[in-house]
């Protein structure tokens, strides 16, 4: 029973977070149904035994990504909705459709038979703590390669944001 | 109630799956690009938790460092979309992607 509670709540926090996301109107509550998601998924990821992540979720995202929002949040206004209500032909249909595609095909997996999804490996027996010592000794040794070309990304972003944002002075014809 | 019920990896999945269709649905419907942004994270962070579900589930670690991999780029991605955001509000007042024809080839 306390599994079950310790994967509903959750997942219902997670899930009424991302409707928030998707359908409020100002731009700060969407932040905040961000945050209430990745939180509530680092709930989840502790039941999974990723202890490690869930505290990575916790720093990078609800700390560090959330907070980038919403300073550009506030940077660019909080009340200024969305001006365009100028519709692309056939949007909603489209939407409508797909939407009620994914809905239909994860519906009928689940009642296939009674929410089992069939998967070709079997559970394994093998249970796995992620702890620190052992995602470090992994990572450094056989995802070392992809670990090294991942810094190279990041120095890449950080240069390009610098660039984006430094104007530059000299040169106002080029707009 | 003759048998227990279990909370197995499919029940993650489908929760995933949902997470993934609302984001999906979110990237389509809004058109202010911070929203879209936003959505985009919570359709990574159903691809994230499908890494650790399967983590779990074949008992083996390297789902869990796909995470890591995925969370840097996610992080990455914020950075430079943000940077080109502000920038374009800068220029033109609205963060909404309808105004953005000036990208056309």
């Amino acid at each position: 029973m306390t599994e079950i509670l310790l994967f509903a709540i959750p997942a219902l926090l997670i899930i009424l977070g991302a409707l928030i996301v998707v359908f409020a109107k100002n731009p700060v509550h969407n932040a905040m149904g961000l945050v209430l998601t990745l939180t509530s998924l680092a709930i989840v990821y502790i039941t999974l035994n990723a202890t490690f992540v869930a505290m990575v979720q916790m720093l990078v995202y609800a700390g560090a990504v959330m907070t980038l929002f919403l300073f550009v949040i506030m940077m660019i206004g909080v009340d200024k909705p969305e001006q365009s209500r100028k519709e692309i032909k056939g949007q909603t249909f489209l939407i409508s459709g797909t939407l009620i595609l994914l809905v239909s095909i994860i519906v009928y997996i689940g009642l296939e038979n009674g929410l089992n999804w069939d998967l070709i490996f079997p559970e394994s027996e093998n249970a796995i703590e992620g702890t620190p010592s052992l995602l470090a000794s992994s990572m450094f040794t056989s995802w070392v390669f992809p670990f090294e070309v991942i810094s190279i990304l990041l120095i890449v972003a950080t240069t390009s944001a610098l660039a984006l944002a430094y104007e530059f002075k000299k040169n106002e014809s080029n707009d | 109630m003759n048998r227990m019920i279990e909370v197995t990896s499919d029940w993650y999945l489908t929760l995933s799956a949902i997470l993934f269709s609302i984001g999906f649905l979110g990237m389509m419907f809004r058109k202010n690009a911070l929203i879209m942004f936003m959505c985009i994270e919570l359709m990574l962070n159903a691809v994230n938790l499908t890494f650790i579900t399967a983590s779990k589930h074949l008992g083996l670690i390297d789902g869990q460092i796909a995470v890591f991999f995925v969370l840097v780029v996610a992080a990455a991605e914020v950075v430079v979309g943000l940077a080109i955001i502000v920038s374009i509000f800068k220029k033109q007042e609205s963060a909404s992607v309808d105004m953005l024809s000036s990208a056309k080839g």
